[in-house]
């Protein structure tokens, strides 16, 4: 072969210079494009999310005065500070009150379309506020579900035309409904609330994030640090990554077969709905913490062990405040999935109708999603709303834990 | 085996008799005999890969923390042979500090650098007396001056040489009765390297002090013995100024004075 000449050279790279950079160009499209898609994606799933959430903030309200003085209301304002006033106020009647009220203000009509449980939430405003007991204020109560549908326009004709004329006199109207995430489950779309859900799934991941954390990062350190390296450590490695890896659907199974055979009587808790959950966590958990313990550099072990630190304290001092961000970002993706999860709580039968929040981890609960799943799944059209609130509570709450993560992990990196 | 020089009797702090080390299969120290003495620094130096940073971490049990790492013979410090069951390694290592290659000071504040020995180990009762251990310390580490006013900062953010004298520091602060130190000055510029020799003659007669380095020149200005490694061997052992001046074996020779290395 013979030399080139420089200028033969410099025409050689020059021509594949031209292909070089179209390349580079090309490669960098292609990574807008994907980028740019995902983020359309991501914006359309968020407005129709919205867009239909704002609705379900709101419900159809009938407004109208109350009068409760006259002595119409016979009940004894002690027995408002008892443990179930709201039962109290039914006992003197305060249902009837409240319909012969409506029907006075409203016409009989509208009266009979005020929501079977609208007097409830007369009961918590006195209950909160005994001195209304005798006197009159306005109210604002929930329709019920077809003069609801009547406003939106699609129910029977006669309940639109009823809505039309409510609506016109100012006495019917969409307010925004803030009772929507303090009450829980109900049969009408109109009275539902995510309260319980939400409790619930709070309390399912405190006892996912108590058990998976301490087992899952302990697994790790032992696994990284201490386990001699052998085929039975292979074994459970291998055992461990194909866990993280089974189908979530797989462990509700097991959590069906194994916790309720054991504690039959907390089904739909979430005590066995966190333990469940647990069990999936925790192999992710283990993987991530094994691969940050990884990463810190050998050079601060060899440190602490030549000052005379023996392995558990080399460990615990050093290695794993180092490793401490990187399981922490693994943990927030074990339990970003584990609440999201739906399939094995329906195993444990976390789906049934529960209409109180839950007063601890042994009492029958409902989940976010699970609460979502069956909201989707009615065929009253109010709940479609209400579904997308429900999502939007629920991606809230993802947010909120993972700014809590981020928030943390950031504090302690700095300490650092 | 080994080419001893005439050597005054001195009292052995560390005495190692027939230490072969072995990485799984292959063996990376084969026979080694070596008496160590309070009173002088020692130098070990050698080409790459002879063996002469596994023998140090040898003196310490820093190999065991690798896998597959076995030693033969016998490594005795005062008398005691540290790899019996009898020593505790946590304290061995109390009582054999080591300074690394690269400097590793935790990614904490300075103080906590130098006072996390003594507070593991108990050495001292009060915050005064700790106070007082990381000041002498940081003194004897010629590092004082520099950082008293900037304690709680953290020791990553010093410079190289810095770092390393830290390094020092905190190996110093458990009072240990040998330091090792593996190549202390490959990572730092001239004048940091200056400092830390300084540092090593000053800390000489209060520590056994053991040194691996690559360079001839850092060997001849602060060692006074000097053991010459090749292939795993030691090949001749004797007064520093005997080993350079009047090598009698032709491999030592032939380092010194640049042939290969």
């Amino acid at each position: 072969m013979t030399e080139l000449s420089q200028k033969e050279r410099a025409q050689r790279i020059t021509a594949r210079l031209a292909k070089r950079h179209a390349s580079e160009r090309r490669f960098r499209a292609l990574g807008f494009f994907a980028v740019a898609l995902s983020a359309l994606v991501l914006a359309f799933l968020l407005v129709t999310m919205t867009s239909n959430a704002v609705g379900g903030f709101k419900r159809a309200e009938l407004a109208f005065k109350l009068d409760l003085s006259g002595g119409m209301l016979q009940i004894d304002p002690s027995q408002l500070a008892s443990a179930d006033p709201v039962g109290a106020l039914e006992t003197a009647g305060l249902r009837d009150i409240v319909q012969f009220a409506a029907a006075k203000a409203l016409g009989d009509k509208a009266a009979a379309e005020l929501d079977s449980d609208a007097w409830r939430d007369v009961a918590r405003i006195v209950a909160a506020d005994p001195a209304l007991l005798n006197s009159s204020f306005d109210v604002s109560l929930a329709a019920g579900d077809d003069l609801a549908s009547g406003l939106r326009g699609d129910g029977p004709p006669q309940m639109v035309a009823l809505a039309k004329e409510l609506a016109a006199k100012g006495q019917l109207a969409t307010r925004f409904d803030p009772g929507f995430l303090t009450r829980s489950d109900a049969t009408s779309p109109q009275s539902v609330g995510i309260w319980g859900a939400l409790k619930g799934s709070m309390l399912t991941m405190l006892v996912t994030l108590a058990l998976a954390f301490p087992i899952g990062v302990f697994a790790a350190v032992y696994l990284e640090e201490f386990a001699p390296r052998n085929r039975w450590t292979d074994v459970i490695e291998v055992s461990i990554n194909n866990l993280a890896a089974v189908p979530s659907i797989i462990f509700g199974l097991l959590g069906l077969a194994l916790f309720l055979t054991i504690f039959p009587y907390w089904r739909s808790a979430p005590l066995i709905g966190g333990m469940t959950l647990a069990l999936m966590t925790m192999p992710v958990i283990v993987i991530s913490g094994r691969n940050a313990i990884k990463a810190v550099p050998p050079s601060i072990r060899d440190a602490a062990l030549a000052v005379g630190a023996s392995r558990v304290q080399t460990v615990f001092h050093h290695v794993l405040p180092l490793a401490l961000p990187g399981i922490m970002t693994g943990t927030i993706i074990g339990m970003a999935r584990a609440l999201g999860e739906t399939a094995p709580l329906l195993m444990i039968g976390m789906k049934a109708f529960v209409a109180t929040p839950p007063d601890g981890f042994t009492s029958p609960s409902s989940v976010l999603p699970v609460q979502i799943f069956l909201w989707s799944d009615e065929i009253n059209r109010g709940f479609v709303e209400r579904t997308s609130a429900a999502i939007i509570v629920l991606l809230m709450f993802l947010l909120v834990m993972n700014g809590m993560a981020i928030y943390l992990r950031n504090r302690f990196e700095n300490r650092w | 085996m080994t080419t001893f020089h005439d050597l005054d009797p001195v009292e052995a702090r560390i005495s190692a008799s027939g230490v072969s080390v072995y990485y799984g299969e292959k063996q990376a120290i084969d026979n080694v005999s070596i008496d160590i003495s309070d009173e002088y620094v020692t130098a070990f130096i050698g080409p790459s890969g002879c063996g002469k940073s596994t023998f140090l971490r040898a003196l310490n049990r820093m190999n065991d923390t690798i896998a597959g790492a076995r030693v033969e013979g016998e490594i005795k410090l005062d008398g005691q042979d540290i790899y019996k069951s009898g020593m505790d390694v946590v304290q061995l290592r109390a009582r054999v500090g080591m300074v690394f290659q690269k400097p590793n000071p935790f990614p904490k504040s300075i103080y906590e650098n130098v006072a996390y020995g003594p507070r593991i180990h108990g050495l001292s009762t009060s915050k005064a007396e700790l106070d007082e251990i990381v000041e002498r310390s940081l003194k004897r580490a010629g590092l004082w001056d520099e950082v008293k006013d900037r304690l709680i900062e953290s020791g990553t953010a010093l410079s190289g040489g810095q770092q390393q004298r830290l390094c020092i520091a905190r190996a110093i602060a458990v009072e240990p009765e040998v330091i090792l130190m593996d190549e202390p000055c490959s990572a730092l510029d001239p004048i940091a390297t200056a400092k830390i020799e300084e540092l090593i003659a000053e800390l000489r007669g209060r520590y056994a002090i053991v040194i691996v380095t690559h360079s001839m020149q850092q060997a001849a200005r602060v060692s006074q013995r000097t053991a010459f490694f090749h292939l795993g061997k030691m090949v001749e052992y004797g007064k520093t100024s005997d080993i350079f001046t009047n090598p009698r074996e032709e491999r030592t020779k032939d380092y010194i004075t640049g042939r290969y290395g």
